[in-house]
């Protein structure tokens, strides 16, 4: 049906291509977004000296993941934790694992749909809740980051006055004996540009024709 | 006279300054950087340790001690209750062996990698290590021979195994006069099968030969492949003062067996079968735990029924080592009383064969005229020629004992080509892959039987001394002395690239099916099954769970089970438990040991990791309490004060 409107609409071959290009771009960002199932949103890596090449934690829209062949990331980092009575990270409890994923299928949804359309109200709508999901996830990332480095039991064998955990949510940083550096992975730098490239369908999509 | 002639030449014998040998930047040359590794893996035999050391060659630094075929309190073996059945033989439990071939599994002639075997002479047994794991993982008794020194010796795809007896002994055993010797005593030549999948051993036939003593031997490679060649002794058939009276032929024999005829003589059925007793003990890898068959059959092949399997040829003077050059050609005879050395040809063996060239028989078995099959004499190399290695360039390395020194020469044009004083009387050599298709000819180490004032002395008993020499020049070069454990017999030595990718690194929790694992802490119990008491516990950094326990009563066998649940590299557990009359345990991350232990008095005992794991190692202990017998004391247990009580099993 789009199709056809846009032959009604559309007479010469070159606006036709333009009025592609958005879609093009669309489809793209919908593709990138996927990514996130492909790759790790984030990566903490924890260095120190008794680990060579450090303790890969790799941070999945649904799971977590060690270096590969490591598949006791988890029970390492909590037999490390455990010592300055940082909480168990137990991945079932972890409710963003799960919809997380349900929010992303919705969004590539969502995405073909405003393809489909081919409205620059669509790809701004798509780009601005897009956007804001993003800015929530880190920020949520964020809570759970202080959560875990803050909230100590107070029986931690190891008891430091003033001393919290926190991983950086973005740099690097000493905490005790290890060497955090923590930074976003593909599955983030895919979104990001999933954003982009939505953003410049907005741009590309010509701007509505009036009659 | 032997034995006066051989101090006579070592007094004689020129007194070189054995310090002054080194030179150039030898210690450049051995020296492996902190956080670097060594080029190659050598495993040494531990002879009357009944171990295994693991070095690293071209530093020669002490890795790993794998116990064998002797219990080892430092880590349970033979103590836990899934090591025990490893030591059952016909004889009973035997604790302790003398290992003293070690041997690596071979593909297409080259060293794989995947498996280590080792003889244990006394109780007469071949054990195997998994290579992944560096662990003992089966034991299988040869029956009816003595002193299984000549083993093993493995074929090029690891088909076989091949020992032979050094002791020649009656069969079935029997109470007979030792001076029957020549009518009772008979010779075994063994064929062990290795399964290519597992490397599982088993027994496959046996050759009965004449009551000699068969003393090394080395299975054909390339053209020579499915043929054995084994030395024998004491052709004289002395039963007593063998020094002398086993040392008076001028030639012994060389066995020369054609194993691939063998098997198609069991094939046609053409062995007799004998009530026997063996004993096979094997882990289990998912369970962790060995068990032992007591084996009742033994298949035997007789040469006088079996025509074309078995040829002798003499040998000069009473021959220790036999071994065989990378092309399968040359077959080197190490007549250790003689003062030249025989080496053979392969083709010129089986020309003889082909053409009947047989100046005797003996016991059925033909034997071939000595000139026939010798390729050439190497005169006068030295004193004493033991073993000889090879450089995979065509030329061979002997060491000679009494002229305490090792000798290259050229194998196929017979002559010496260098000597280097070993300090002092080497007795086996070794070069990485030396004995295999591809040598690589670039180190060589002696493992030398006098240490005397090597190293700084410690009291009447020393360290044994190895010397690693360079031999990738013209002339070989000394770079190194290094103590090793115990006595070495025989040494193989790999590169390291064919075992390091493979090394485990921790055993994975989920596969292991020992039937008393915890396999977390929820599972950590205590359960009472009449007068044994099963004592389910776990160890993760800091803490044993359960780590209290009381109900436990005087005359009750305490099983502690405990499982590592660590899934980490290099985080080992140890549990020691006071008034254990045996040993301790170190349980590998994923895997379960357990220990026995019976009370000896009321009271409360401690317990406590024995292997430094963390920071909080030193509070990683427990308590249990022990009552007595007719004390109304419930069975608990529990950690952090949380106590749980136990259902008695009927």
């Amino acid at each position: 049906m789009a199709q056809d409107l846009s032959h009604l609409v559309l007479n010469s071959p070159e606006m036709a291509k333009s009025r592609q290009l958005p879609r093009i771009l669309m489809i793209l960002a919908v593709v990138l977004l996927g990514g996130v199932f492909l790759f790790p949103l984030w990566q903490i890596n924890l260095d120190a000296a008794q680990f060579p090449g450090g303790l890969d934690l790799n941070i999945w829209i649904d799971r977590f993941s060690g270096a590969e062949g490591d598949d006791n990331i988890i029970q390492n980092v909590n037999i490390l934790n455990h010592y300055i009575g940082m909480q168990y990270i137990e991945p079932d409890s972890i409710p963003e694992h799960k919809y997380f994923s349900i929010i992303a299928y919705i969004m590539m949804g969502l995405g073909l749909l405003a393809a489909v359309i081919n409205k620059k109200w669509g790809y701004a709508t798509w780009f601005i809740i897009m956007g804001i999901l993003s800015i929530l996830a880190v920020y949520d990332f964020y809570l759970w980051l202080y959560d875990y480095g803050h909230n100590l039991d107070p029986k931690a064998p190891i008891k430091l006055e003033g001393m919290t955990y926190m991983p950086p949510l973005f740099g690097e940083k000493d905490l005790l004996n290890f060497y955090v550096k923590s930074y976003p992975h593909w599955g983030t730098i895919l979104m990001t540009l999933s954003i982009v490239f939505s953003f410049f369908a907005f741009l590309k999509s010509p701007k509505k024709l009036r009659r | 006279m032997i034995a006066v002639s051989v101090m006579l030449f070592l007094g004689s014998c020129d007194q070189r300054d054995t310090k002054s040998v080194v030179t150039g930047d030898a210690a450049s040359q051995v020296y492996v950087a902190p956080g670097e590794y060594d080029e190659f893996y050598c495993f040494m035999s531990g002879g009357f340790s009944g171990h295994v050391t693991v070095y690293g060659l071209p530093s020669g630094r002490l890795f790993k001690e794998i116990p064998v075929f002797s219990v080892y309190p430092e880590n349970g073996y033979g103590y836990s209750e899934e090591t025990k059945a490893m030591f059952n033989t016909s004889y009973g439990f035997v604790p302790w062996d003398d290992s003293h071939h070690v041997e690596l599994s071979q593909t297409d002639g080259e060293f794989d990698g995947r498996w280590l075997f080792i003889n244990g002479n006394n109780t007469p047994r071949i054990a195997r290590i998994d290579l992944t794991t560096f662990e003992t993982v089966e034991i299988l008794e040869i029956p009816d021979v003595a002193g299984l020194h000549c083993s093993p010796f493995i074929t090029e795809n690891s088909e076989y195994l091949v020992s032979g007896t050094r002791f020649s002994t009656p069969i079935p055993n029997q109470d007979v006069p030792i001076d029957s010797y020549k009518e009772n005593f008979i010779g075994l030549i063994n064929y062990v099968k290795l399964n290519n999948e597992t490397g599982e051993m088993s027994l496959d036939f046996q050759i009965e030969m004449p009551g000699f003593n068969y003393d090394l031997a080395r299975n054909g490679k390339g053209k020579s492949h499915g043929w054995s060649f084994l030395t024998t002794y004491n052709s004289e058939q002395a039963h007593t003062l063998l020094e002398v009276n086993a040392s008076q032929n001028d030639k012994d024999l060389l066995a020369i067996v054609n194993w691939q005829k063998a098997v198609e003589y069991m094939e046609q059925g053409k062995f007799t079968e004998r009530t026997t007793s063996y004993y096979h003990n094997l882990v289990d890898h998912s369970t962790g735990i060995a068990e032992s068959t007591e084996m009742t059959k033994t298949r035997i092949l007789h040469p006088k029924d079996c025509p074309d399997m078995v040829y002798f040829i003499p040998v000069p003077k009473s021959p220790h080592g036999v071994d065989i050059d990378p092309t399968g050609e040359y077959i080197v005879g190490n007549g250790k009383l003689s003062a030249d050395m025989t080496v053979y040809s392969f083709d010129k063996l089986m020309a003889a064969i082909e053409a009947k060239d047989f100046a005797d028989e003996i016991d059925g078995i033909p034997v071939i005229n000595y000139e026939s099959g010798v390729h050439g004499i190497l005169l006068k190399p030295g004193l004493g020629p033991l073993h000889t290695e090879f450089d995979g360039k065509g030329s061979a390395y002997t060491t000679f004992f009494i002229s305490s020194e090792v000798v290259k020469w050229d194998v196929e044009k017979l002559e010496i080509l260098d000597r280097q004083g070993s300090y002092y009387s080497p007795g086996h050599l070794v070069i990485p892959g030396g004995e295999t298709k591809k040598p690589y000819g670039k180190y060589l180490v002696t493992m030398n039987k006098i240490t005397k004032d090597r190293f700084l002395p410690t009291g009447p008993e020393l360290c044994h001394s190895a010397q690693l020499f360079d031999i990738s020049g013209d002339k070989m070069k000394l770079l190194l002395d290094f103590p090793t454990k115990a006595e070495p017999h025989y040494a193989q030595a790999l590169p390291a690239s064919k075992i390091k990718p493979n090394s485990k690194k921790f055993f994975k929790l989920e596969d292991n099916k020992h039937p008393y694992a915890a396999l977390g802490e929820g599972q950590a119990r205590v359960e009472r099954d009449g007068k044994d008491v099963h004592v389910y516990m776990t160890a993760i950094r800091s803490h044993m769970a359960p780590d209290n326990i009381e109900g436990v009563k005087m005359g009750d066998n305490v099983y502690f089970h405990l499982t590592n649940l660590e899934q980490d590299w290099d985080v080992p557990h140890g549990f020691a438990v006071q008034g254990a009359a045996t040993a301790e345990l170190l349980v590998m991350p994923g895997q379960t040991r357990t220990l026995l232990w019976q009370p000896i008095k009321p009271g409360v005992f401690a317990f406590y990791c024995t292997d430094f794991c963390s920071a909080l190692h030193q509070e990683m202990s427990g308590y249990i309490r022990v009552s007595p017998a007719d004390s109304d004391v419930p069975l608990k247990w529990g950690l952090d004060d949380e106590m749980k009580t136990a259902e008695v099993k009927k």
